[in-house]
């Protein structure tokens, strides 16, 4: 797998996946079991240190010193990596009013809401003006209207900067709106390596989903037969059927209903999206829905306890 | 630094009647001295512990990604720990000189304040190493109770060494304390058991080995 330069790369995947122990290999904290990787040409085992000075990373989990103020977090991570004190004050204004932080840029950052930690984690992660950017899961357990703001920040530095981005995330609608290309991973492994766009056209058109209370099979079994039609899949009461146009099908549909006397009570139609992306590669769903909100509660009570 | 204030005054005010050493020494004269250890070592472990928060924080791996050897970041813990636990210890040492509890020269204040340092970074180096081995600060208790308290009560930092049973003699000889705080009462006072010279050779020996196992750790230590 490669990624090129000044592009916003996705990795996608569910919890455990692996995407951050990816991120974790390609940021020297973590030493590979076994393959190589290279950051801008440098091996991220041999090299750690020219690897360090090109990569900037937002971590999974909260890494700022509470006791400082955001200004003084951002300074020590100046100093940390070797800027001097001119340079350090110039990014600290720049990064700080990217982030929209300027009036509480002197708060200590216990004050500050979770959306505002994540802030000045972005912000902290550009001081030193790195090659390429890791956001490791940038909007995990904020609301929708700070995922919105962050998503924003996001764009701006791939147009003002050209900078590489490496964004990980399990929310789907984070890496359709976002990256360029997606790599989906489960188990460790890549699925599915394309831009959103060719990997939703990969699936075949738009779905279409009849509920069907009775008979689903002898309409499953006549639809088979259509080359129109690509994928089929049935569940409980619903046959989901994806096609190229499913306005133009829809009628079809109906009337091969008619002739085999099957009754559909409710139709609906949708663009197909990552979701089913994933579904296809891996056959199962991305998340069953209550089990990683259970493990999102768990993590922000982790979250607030270490605090 | 409240507990080490309370074995000063609390402790040492009850003691004092009871106390007979050599010729005449007062216990507060000889407490002194083992309290200003009792700060260094308390200081000094929980300053290279200091780690293990910073690990729990997510901190840590902010300072592991940055461009900067793992050897600057370990002395650069080191020193700012000491530093902590040496201001620490020199309010209880300028307390008990300007309160006249043990007489000494500008050259005995140096000379403590060089064994000071030793025993300082000894046991930073000491916490940095359990640092990089723990997993989570939890086992901040055992630490405590296993370590740091038994390290503390076979120092002779509270009663006179000379005269204990074989055993327990023999358990306080293995203890690096023992000699930082037999060297700064040699400085403070001259109520040392060894020579100065063996208690700056031992501590200055296992400042080097624990430094030496505190860098090693450090250095495969995970990062979260």
């Amino acid at each position: 797998m490669e990624i090129e330069k000044g592009e916003l790369f996705g990795l996608l995947g569910p919890n455990g996946a692996g995407k951050t122990t990816l991120i974790s290999i390609l940021s020297t904290i973590l030493s590979a079991s076994s393959g190589k990787a290279f950051v801008f040409g440098h091996d991220v085992g041999s090299e750690q240190d020219a690897v360090r000075k090109r990569i900037g990373i937002v971590f999974q989990d909260p890494s700022l010193d509470d006791e400082l103020t955001g200004e003084e977090n951002l300074d020590f991570h100046g100093r940390l990596y070797g800027m001097n004190r001119s340079v350090r004050r110039e990014r600290v204004d720049e990064v700080m009013s990217l982030v929209d932080l300027d009036d509480r840029r002197r708060d200590i950052v216990k004050t500050y809401s979770g959306g505002m930690r994540r802030r000045l984690e972005i912000a902290r992660g550009l001081m030193h003006m790195p090659c390429v950017l890791f956001l490791d899961e940038p909007t995990l357990g904020l609301d929708p209207q700070t995922r919105r703001k962050i998503w924003t920040y996001i764009k701006e530095l791939k147009v003002t900067y050209g900078m590489t981005i490496i964004l990980t995330t399990h929310y789907m609608d984070e890496a359709d709106r976002l990256c360029s290309r997606v790599a989906i991973i489960d188990n460790g492994e890549i699925v599915a390596l394309d831009s959103p766009t060719s990997l939703k056209r990969e699936l075949g058109g738009d779905v279409l989903q009849l509920e069907i209370p009775v008979g689903i099979d002898v309409l499953m079994n006549k639809v088979q037969t259509i080359d129109e039609i690509n994928r089929i899949k049935s569940e409980n009461q619903t046959l989901s059927l994806h096609v190229a146009d499913g306005e133009s099908f829809l009628p079809t549909v109906f009337k091969l209903a008619q002739e085999v006397d099957v009754a559909v009570t409710s139709v609906s139609m949708r663009k197909p999206n990552l979701e089913d992306v994933f579904i296809k590669h891996t056959g199962r769903e991305i998340r069953d829905e209550s089990v990683t909100e259970a493990k999102e509660r768990i993590r922000l009570f982790m979250r607030r306890k270490s605090k | 630094m409240v507990l080490p204030l309370l074995f000063l005054t609390i402790l040492g005010s009850g003691f004092n009647r009871y106390f007979s050493y050599r010729n005449n020494v007062s216990y507060m004269e000889f407490v002194g001295p083992g309290i200003v250890g009792m700060q260094l070592l308390f200081a000094s472990m929980f300053g290279g512990l200091s780690v293990l928060w910073d690990r729990q924080f997510g901190f840590l791996k902010e300072i592991l990604v940055a461009p900067v050897s793992r050897f600057a970041i370990m002395i650069g813990k080191t020193v700012g720990a000491v530093t902590t636990s040496m201001v620490k210890a020199l309010v209880f040492l300028l307390a008990i000189i300007l309160g006249g509890l043990v007489n000494t020269s500008l050259i005995g204040f140096v000379l403590t304040l060089f064994f000071m340092l030793l025993i300082s970074a000894s046991f930073v180096s000491l916490g940095i190493a359990f640092a990089a081995k723990m997993e989570d600060p939890h086992g901040f208790q055992l630490i405590m109770n296993f370590i740091i308290m038994p390290i503390f009560f076979l120092s002779g930092a509270l009663f006179p060494l000379e005269n204990l049973p074989y055993w327990l003699n023999a358990l306080t000889l293995l203890n690096p304390l023992t000699y930082g705080i037999d060297g700064m009462r040699f400085a403070l006072g001259g109520h040392n058991v060894f020579s100065p010279m063996i208690d700056a050779i031992v501590l200055f020996g296992f400042w080097l080995g624990a430094s030496l196992v505190g860098t090693v750790l450090f250095k495969t230590m995970p990062a979260s």
